[in-house]
């Protein structure tokens, strides 16, 4: 079975400083994979260089998707191909309407597989059917993208346009970061909603609590660029207790 | 981002969509400025008297102006070398008959070049229930709708009939709002302007349909100098629509129109433009040169004016529609989209002057400038001593497309009385890279996110405009944006 994502030896840079040094993990389908790590670490560098930003010089390394060198292929083509990334932080685009948005992306993933373009009614329907799945306020659809949204809403949107999108592979970039408990228990609920036997999850988080409520496959700690430990669930309570520190020390050891 | 770059010089090079000339019999006077040509004018549009003597007055007064080049007006941010106001022709009438009864009359040709505009009138007649008056070049050659209208006392017709039929209306309101002495395009308008549009609401009607005029320019080397006129009387309300597209020229048109709007006491006049003429090639070569002086006057209480604009066209543009708000409580807007490409150079905005008590005014302007292009949005606020209790807010916001395009704000506030309320905001931003970026993780094309951004963008002036206009502006943003797609 061809692993969905295969990331070997990856090193990137930004503006000339070394990010991720050497980075190695085997994403299969079905699979859910938190990455943990301090601030600074390289996480949202990862999540970045594999939505395709350009900024980061990938130095060395290969990043396969279903087989295929990812870091070939352009942001959009990465996205119609299945690639999914939840933003840290979600950008508002004034004046354009979450629908003629989602009618856009929706279309352009269609057009990818060959399927016909979905009618306005099948697209109304289809969002609301993911909006009441994931518990996004059904108001916030008729509103421009993300203008105005709270930090809650924003994250929200990002798991909504996930389930419209029905990826392949979805990054979560710290989608927990600046949610209070309640917000965050009904992102993890979206999420834990769209977890499917055909879809692979990278959840990208600084905290443990978010993985209480998403449980993953595997573990992963980052420090310094490179994953220095990587085991089950458990990984993430040792971490919880001991603190990073622990890995840090051993990973300088 | 290369990929950008490239993409957005594609924008800036893609060519114009309705460029082409038709074959059409023309009547087409020689070139150059003199008296003599003007009474050729007036001859040709059978002008009453009083005409002819307004545009001999109009011209001398230009001549003093045209005389000295150190007159010509140079303080808007354009660059363009000086007109030669000789090697223009002034008159040019479509077709050899001087006169139309009916559509059927109309030569076919030019029935085919509003088709090809998609603004074919008969189906318009039908459907979209659109009077329309069409101007190509500088005679009106078709009138629909003008019996239904008349039975509610509505008088919309070309200039000329006004002229013949309604001669005491327009002596008695054109130049009010824009008198020949205002400005020097104003002066040559005054002078030599041959057909246009005449509107006049009678008190307490609502027209039921938007009024609507096409204009186009089709004859090179001919300048086009239109005049609109538009009287809502006592409580009256009327939505006017303009739109104009114009085939591929080589050499530079000028146009200098001129709008005067009167609005009496609870009035309202709505007037929406799309202009999107020739501008010019990616060298900067042939294109229109557009001065136009649009001015409205709320003259009673509680009227109103609203001017929404698409600015797509032309290689010059300097239009600064106007809102005088002389009736107390009476509210002027100014709505506008000017998109700049290639080496087009505009300078739009409005002026509002608060004459009367309790008068409200609302700019809100966005440009978009994408290639070499240059955008200015020049805007004045004016409070005059008695006008109390004011207000204004004015929004400017630019977007750059691109990096060799350029967006400037030269807002103008004059008050004179301490119980104004004036606000002014203003933003320049690029298209965001976090923007593009974010549309294209959705799997959305570089091309279609840009479209989308930029029609997000205006999206709230875009929605000022009657819907089937709206529908057309949507449109036409999305070709001008298209580029080399598709």
């Amino acid at each position: 079975m061809t692993p969905v994502l295969e990331i070997k030896g990856l090193k990137t840079s930004v503006e000339g400083m070394l990010i991720l040094k050497g980075v190695d993990l085997v994403v299969n389908t079905g699979e859910v994979h938190a990455i943990m790590g301090p601030n600074g670490s390289g996480k949202s560098t990862l999540a970045a260089v594999l939505a395709g930003r350009e900024e980061y010089e990938v130095e060395r390394g290969t990043v396969l998707y279903q087989g295929a060198n990812l870091l070939e292929m352009e942001v959009d083509e990465r996205a119609r191909k299945g690639v999914f990334l939840a933003f840290q932080y979600p950008v508002e685009l004034p004046g354009v309407s979450m629908m003629n948005f989602l009618k856009q992306a929706v279309n352009a993933l269609r057009e990818h597989r060959g399927q016909d373009p979905l009618s306005a009614a099948g697209l109304l329907r289809m969002a609301k059917e993911k909006a009441k799945l994931i518990g996004l306020d059904p108001r916030l659809k008729q509103r421009s993208v993300n203008e105005g949204f709270s930090g809650g809403e924003k994250k929200r949107n990002e798991i909504f346009q996930l389930a419209m999108l029905e990826p392949v592979l979805a990054v979560l970039d710290e989608t927990d970061s600046g949610l209070d408990i309640d917000a965050l228990r009904s992102v993890a609920d979206g999420v834990n909603q769209l977890r499917t036997t055909s879809r692979a999850f990278v959840i990208i988080t600084h905290y443990q609590r978010l993985l209480n409520y998403i449980v993953p496959d595997f573990v992963h700690v980052m420090v310094d660029g490179r994953i220095v430990r990587s085991g089950g669930k458990e990984l993430a309570l040792d971490l919880e207790e001991k603190g990073y520190d622990w890995v840090r020390y051993d990973a300088a050891a | 981002m290369n990929t950008d770059t490239q993409y957005l010089q594609e924008v800036a090079d893609s060519d114009y969509e309705h460029g082409w000339a038709v074959d059409i019999v023309s009547d087409t006077i020689p070139k150059g400025l003199t008296e003599d040509v003007i009474c050729l004018i007036s001859e040709k549009k059978e002008d009453p008297d009083w005409m002819l003597e307004n545009r001999l007055r109009a011209f001398r007064h230009w001549q003093t102006l045209a005389r000295d080049k150190d007159k010509y007006p140079r303080w808007a941010h354009l660059d363009y070398p000086d007109i030669d106001f000789q090697d223009i022709s002034y008159y040019s009438a479509p077709g050899s008959k001087p006169k139309y009864k009916s559509l059927d009359e109309v030569d076919p040709e030019l029935l085919r070049t509003f088709e090809n505009l998609g603004i074919p009138l008969e189906e318009q007649k039908v459907l979209a229930g659109v009077a329309v008056d069409a101007v190509v070049d500088s005679v009106s050659v078709a009138t629909t709708f003008k019996e239904e209208l008349a039975k509610l006392g509505i008088i919309f017709c070309s200039f000329t009939e006004a002229i013949e039929n309604h001669g005491d209306l327009v002596r008695k309101y054109m130049g009010s709002v824009v008198p020949y002495t205002d400005n020097f395009y104003a002066a040559l308008n005054a002078a030599v302007f041959s057909d246009g549009s005449f509107c006049y609401i009678p008190p307490r009607v609502r027209c039921p349909m938007e009024l609507s005029t096409y204009f186009r320019i089709n004859q090179a080397g001919t300048g086009q100098f239109e005049r609109t006129l538009i009287v809502a009387d006592e409580g009256s309300y009327v939505s006017y629509l303009e739109g104009c597209t114009a085939p591929r020229r080589d050499e530079n048109q000028l146009h200098a129109a001129v709008v005067e709007i009167i609005a009496h006491r609870d009035a309202e006049v709505k007037y929406s433009t799309i202009q999107n003429w020739y501008p010019g090639d990616s060298q900067g070569k042939g294109g229109v040169l557009n001065f136009v002086t649009k001015r409205g006057i709320c003259k009673g209480a509680g009227s109103k004016i609203s001017w929404t604009q698409l600015e797509t066209g032309s290689a010059i543009t300097w239009k600064y529609p106007s809102v005088i708000l002389q009736g107390d409580h009476s509210v002027g807007e100014f709505y506008s989209v000017a998109f700049t490409k290639g080496r087009q150079q505009a300078d739009t905005g409005t002026k509002m002057i608060h004459i009367g008590r309790n008068t409200s005014s609302t700019i809100i302007s966005k440009g978009i400038s994408a290639g070499l292009s240059n955008n200015s949005y020049r805007g004045l606020v004016r409070i005059n001593k008695k006008a109390a209790n004011a207000r204004n807010f004015a929004q400017c916001d630019s977007m750059l497309l691109g990096d060799r395009c350029g967006a400037h704000t030269f807002p103008y506030l004059e008050i004179h009385n301490p119980t104004a309320q004036v606000e002014h905001e203003a933003t320049t931003s690029k298209v965001g890279e976090d923007q593009l970026f974010y549309c294209q993780q959705r799997g959305i094309s570089e091309q279609d996110a840009i479209k989308l951004l930029v029609s997000g963008f205006c999206q709230e002036i875009l929605a000022k405009l009657p819907m089937e206009f709206a529908v057309e502006a949507r449109k036409l943003l999305a070709i001008e944006l298209e580029g080399s797609v598709g």
